[in-house]
C-alpha cells in the first residue's frame, strides 16, 4: 500500500508541484514555440507524452542492463540521447505504418522531440533520484502529463492573446514569457500540497 | 577582419537568447545567480566551439541522411567532456548547475549552429561563431543572472550591493521570476531597436 501511494505521490508531483514547465525549466522551446493552437499544442502533448513514457523504459533498461555492468557510466549522456534519437526514429516509422491518421496528427512533431529536453531530462532525473522501473514509467508519465497541461493551458491563453491589445514591444515571445510567469505563480500554489 | 564580424555578429546582432530566442532551458533555469549564468555560458561556449569546429572538419566525410546523429554524437562528446572537467575543477558549480550540465547537448543553439552554420563553412569561420554565438549566450545569461540575484537577493556575484534595509524580492529568484524578467527584457529591447531603427 505504501509503494502504491509512493507511485501515485510521484504522478501528482510531477504533474503540479515539479512541473516540467513551469517549475524545472524543461522543454520551453516546443512550450514557446508550438503554442499557438489548442490543436497542436494537443498532438506535440500526445507525441511527447508517448515518446517520453518509452524514453523512460529504454533508458532504465540501458543504464542498468549495459551501462553499469561494463562500468560505462560516464557514457550516460552519449547513449541516452542515442536511445531517444533512435526511439523517436522508430516510433516514426512504426506509427507511420500502423496508423496513418494518428501519423498525420503526430508527424510534424515527432522529429522535434529528439531535442525537447525534457526528454533526456526526465531519464537523468529517474537515474539520478534512483527510481524503480515502475516508478521510472511513472514519474516519465506524470512528466510528459504536466508538460501537455501547461502547453494545453498556455495555448488556451495565447488563443486569447491574438485578440488583445498588447502593447508593441511586447508582441510574440516577451508577452508569451510573462503570461509563463504568471501562470509559473500560479503552480507555485501547488507547491504546500506535497511535503 | 570577416571572422571578427563573425564573433561580433554571434554577439550583438544574433545574439542567440536576445535575438533567435534558442537556448531557453538552461537561461531560464541557471539564472537564478550571476556566478550560475557566467558558469553556464562558458560551458555552453566551450562546447560550441570545439563542436563548431570538428563539424566543419567533417562535413565532406557525413552524408546527409545521418548528420542529425552524427552533429548529436559530436555534441555530447564534448558535453561529457566538459561535465568531467567541472566536476574535477569547479564541484561547486558543478553541483549547482546539476542536470543543465548533461542537458547542454539538446540546447538548441548547438544543433542551430552546426545546422545552419558550422556544416557549411570553413573551419575558421565555424571557431569564430561558435566564440561569438558562446559569449553573446554568456553575456545574456550573465545579465540575467545580475539582474535576477540583485533584485532577489540583494547581491550580484555573491556581494552584497544593496543596502541592509533591502527587502529582497524572493519571487525573482523562484522560476516565476526567471519568466517574467526575461520577457520585460525581451520587450525592453524590442523597444530600443525600433527607437533606433526610426532614427535612422
Amino acid at each position: 500500500m505504501d509503494y502504491v501511494g509512493k507511485l501515485l505521490l510521484i504522478l501528482l508531483s510531477t504533474i503540479l508541484v515539479n512541473n516540467f514547465v513551469l517549475s524545472r525549466f524543461l522543454g520551453i522551446c516546443p512550450f514557446l514555440g508550438v503554442s499557438k493552437k489548442i490543436s497542436t499544442a494537443m498532438g506535440m502533448g500526445a507525441a511527447v507524452t508517448f515518446v517520453m513514457a518509452l524514453a523512460s523504459l529504454f533508458t532504465y533498461i540501458v543504464q542498468y542492463a549495459i551501462l553499469e555492468p561494463l562500468g560505462l557510466e560516464y557514457l550516460q549522456t552519449i547513449a541516452f540521447i542515442l536511445v531517444i534519437a533512435a526511439l523517436v526514429q522508430f516510433v516514426e516509422m512504426v506509427i507511420q505504418k500502423m496508423s496513418p491518421t494518428l501519423y498525420q496528427a503526430l508527424g510534424v512533431y515527432l522529429p522535434l522531440i529528439t531535442t525537447n529536453c525534457a526528454v533526456l531530462g526526465v531519464a537523468i532525473i529517474n537515474i539520478q533520484e534512483k527510481y524503480d522501473l515502475l516508478q521510472t514509467l511513472f514519474n516519465g508519465t506524470g512528466a510528459a502529463l504536466g508538460f501537455t497541461l501547461a502547453i494545453v493551458l498556455m495555448a488556451g491563453v495565447r488563443e486569447r492573446l491574438e485578440l488583445s491589445d498588447i502593447p508593441e514591444p511586447l508582441k510574440g515571445f516577451p508577452i508569451t514569457l510573462i503570461t509563463a510567469g504568471l501562470m509559473s505563480v500560479a503552480f507555485l500554489g501547488f507547491q504546500g500540497l506535497i511535503k | 577582419m570577416k571572422l571578427i564580424n563573425i564573433i561580433k555578429n554571434g554577439i550583438i546582432n544574433e545574439n542567440p537568447t536576445f535575438r533567435l530566442v534558442l537556448g531557453m532551458c538552461p537561461t531560464l533555469a541557471v539564472t537564478t545567480a550571476a556566478a550560475n549564468g557566467v558558469g553556464m555560458g562558458l560551458a555552453t561556449a566551450f562546447v560550441l566551439i570545439c563542436s563548431n569546429l570538428v563539424i566543419s572538419l567533417i562535413k565532406d566525410f557525413i552524408s546527409s541522411q545521418v548528420r542529425i546523429p552524427a552533429f548529436i554524437v559530436v555534441a555530447a562528446t564534448f558535453v561529457t567532456m566538459v561535465g568531467m572537467l567541472m566536476e574535477a575543477f569547479v564541484p561547486a558549480l558543478y553541483e549547482s548547475l546539476g542536470l543543465f550540465i548533461p542537458l547542454i547537448v539538446v540546447n538548441c543553439i548547438i544543433l542551430g549552429r552546426a545546422e545552419a552554420f558550422a556544416s557549411k563553412n570553413t573551419p575558421a569561420a565555424a571557431v569564430a561563431d561558435g566564440l561569438g554565438m558562446g559569449l553573446g549566450f554568456t553575456l545574456s545569461l550573465t545579465t540575467l543572472g545580475i539582474i535576477r540575484e540583485l533584485l532577489g537577493a540583494g547581491t550580484v556575484f555573491g556581494v552584497q550591493v544593496m543596502p541592509q534595509s533591502f527587502n529582497p524580492a524572493v519571487i525573482m529568484i523562484l522560476p516565476p521570476g526567471a519568466f517574467i524578467t526575461l520577457g520585460l527584457l525581451l520587450g525592453l529591447l524590442n523597444k530600443l531597436t525600433a527607437k533606433t531603427a526610426k532614427a535612422e
